[in-house]
């Protein structure tokens, strides 16, 4: 009774129009069409499955509708929480479709749901059990390599970027605002050339010796050092 | 208060999750045959007796009846064969009972005192042996012939339980094929004394045993996997990949 009650007020979108009866925003869920899911329903849910038997498609899709809160409460109580839920209800939809022939309308259905639900809830949280969630070893987390940046990493990159502005200091004239501008500022050819009256094939020249020359001068400045 | 919260729930989990129990339902609905519903374990018990029952008329032409009559005078042998017989009615019943969800697992349980009956039976047997020496004993060939045999005959009827159990569905299938083991060992144990051309040993006693778990192991290993099997895919391919665009 309470299991049922959980099932339906944890996933309500799962089954529309299963209590049409229910107002839809008001926030306090009805207790009494659970209380007829629990008793009648046992009656009805049977009768469901004694047409699915002989290969009523309506009767069935309706009966596997009204089970899905149903199956998410005793799975629920089961133990099994969040997005193993889903898997849990789809996997025992699947399992009840293969048993169907065992059903027998003599006995009540929802003993018969509840030990498909319960076996593939409880396979579930084996699942679960096997991948790992916690550490559990000290030391295999202490010697994790950790995606952030190292100690000397800040004092690195000033380093870089201090050896750059001086070797594009020593640079020409030309070049070194054909450096500045394009590949430190990225601007385009057109706006440098606005900004330094140069011609646009100066700028590429300039540029590309530039380059070159940084190239040079950097590489051999970093000679004997590990980076 | 409550509004907000209804909302919220709505809105935290990730849309495709909901279609996909729809998308079920629907395949399954659409799927959907008529079936011929099971007929109770009973029923499924008494059927496969039947089959061994005609396993047993079949080798009849080939038993020692004589030899048999002498032999079912002597009380721990007939006591023996009866708690074979029982055991293999009660774990056939038993594991037919377990195939079906919503059966009690206290089912499980009622192959225990015949089996207790008949290995009790056997157990006594052996120590007649010690008792009187003089009685018949059993030469290593003989014994060959009695694991041949045990194994032959266990093999045919546990094929023919393991089939009919596929038909139900067993939510545990190891215990279901293990039970259905020892109903197949059990059988074939009892079809084998009208064919024992001695009394009971100690030796006699361990071919039987290593036979019968022989038996219920090999059962439990490969039919548990058959009866799984029967399981089917886990999921339908339209879940499984929205469940992996989730994760």
């Amino acid at each position: 009774m309470r299991t049922v009650r959980v099932g339906l007020r944890g996933r309500p979108f799962l089954v529309p129009g299963f209590f049409p009866a229910r107002p839809a925003a008001s926030g306090i869920p009805d207790p009494m069409p659970v209380r007829s899911v629990a008793l009648s329903g046992e009656a009805s849910l049977s009768a469901a499955m004694q047409a699915a038997q002989v290969g009523d498609a309506a009767a069935y899709r309706a009966l596997l509708r009204d089970c899905v809160p149903v199956i998410s409460a005793m799975a629920r109580a089961k133990g099994v929480q969040g997005a193993a839920l889903d898997d849990v209800v789809q996997d025992t939809l699947l399992t009840l479709h293969r048993a169907r022939a065992t059903y027998d309308p003599a006995r009540p259905f929802l003993p018969w749901l509840r030990a498909i639900t319960q076996r593939r809830a409880i396979d579930a949280l084996r699942r679960r059990g096997r991948r790992p969630r916690e550490v559990h070893e000290p030391l295999a987390y202490e010697a994790q390599a950790d995606d952030g940046p190292m100690p000397g990493d800040d004092l690195e990159r000033r380093e870089r970027a201090t050896s750059l502005a001086e070797a594009i200091a020593h640079l020409p004239e030309g070049q070194r605002e054909a450096i500045e501008h394009i590949a430190l500022r990225e601007l385009s050819l057109d706006e440098t050339s606005t900004l330094t009256g140069r011609t646009k094939g100066a700028l590429k020249v300039n540029f590309h010796r530039g380059l070159k020359a940084l190239r040079a001068s950097l590489s051999s400045g970093k000679e004997g050092t590990d980076v | 208060m409550s509004d907000p919260a209804t909302h919220d729930r709505s809105t935290r989990i990730p849309s495709t999750r909901v279609p996909s129990t729809h998308d079920l339902v629907e395949d399954l609905a659409r799927s959907l045959t008529p079936v011929r519903r099971l007929p109770s374990p009973g029923w499924r018990t008494l059927i496969w007796s039947g089959a061994v029952l005609t396993v047993g008329l079949l080798l009849l032409p080939m038993s020692d009846l004589s030899g048999l009559r002498a032999r079912l005078a002597v009380p721990d042998l007939h006591w023996a064969a009866l708690g074979a017989i029982l055991t293999a009615l009660a774990a056939a019943l038993a594991a037919f009972q377990s195939s079906v969800p919503g059966r009690s697992a206290a089912w499980s349980w009622l192959p225990l005192p015949p089996l207790v009956l008949w290995l009790g039976a056997s157990g006594l047997g052996c120590l007649r042996g010690w008792l009187a020496p003089a009685a018949n004993l059993a030469e290593p060939e003989e014994m060959r012939g009695c694991f041949v045999f045990l194994m032959g005959v266990s093999l045919p009827l546990s094929v023919l339980l393991v089939l009919m159990l596929r038909r139900a569905c067993p939510l545990r299938p190891n215990l279901t094929a293990a039970l259905g083991g020892l109903a197949a060992a059990a059988a074939a144990a009892a079809l084998l004394v009208p064919f024992h051309p001695h009394d009971a040993t100690a030796t006699d006693l361990l071919v039987h045993l290593v036979a019968v778990l022989l038996v219920v192991g090999l059962n439990g290993l490969l039919g548990g996997r058959l009866l799984d099997r029967n399981a089917g895919p886990r999921r339908l391919p339209v879940t499984g990949s929205i469940r992996r665009a989730n994760d």
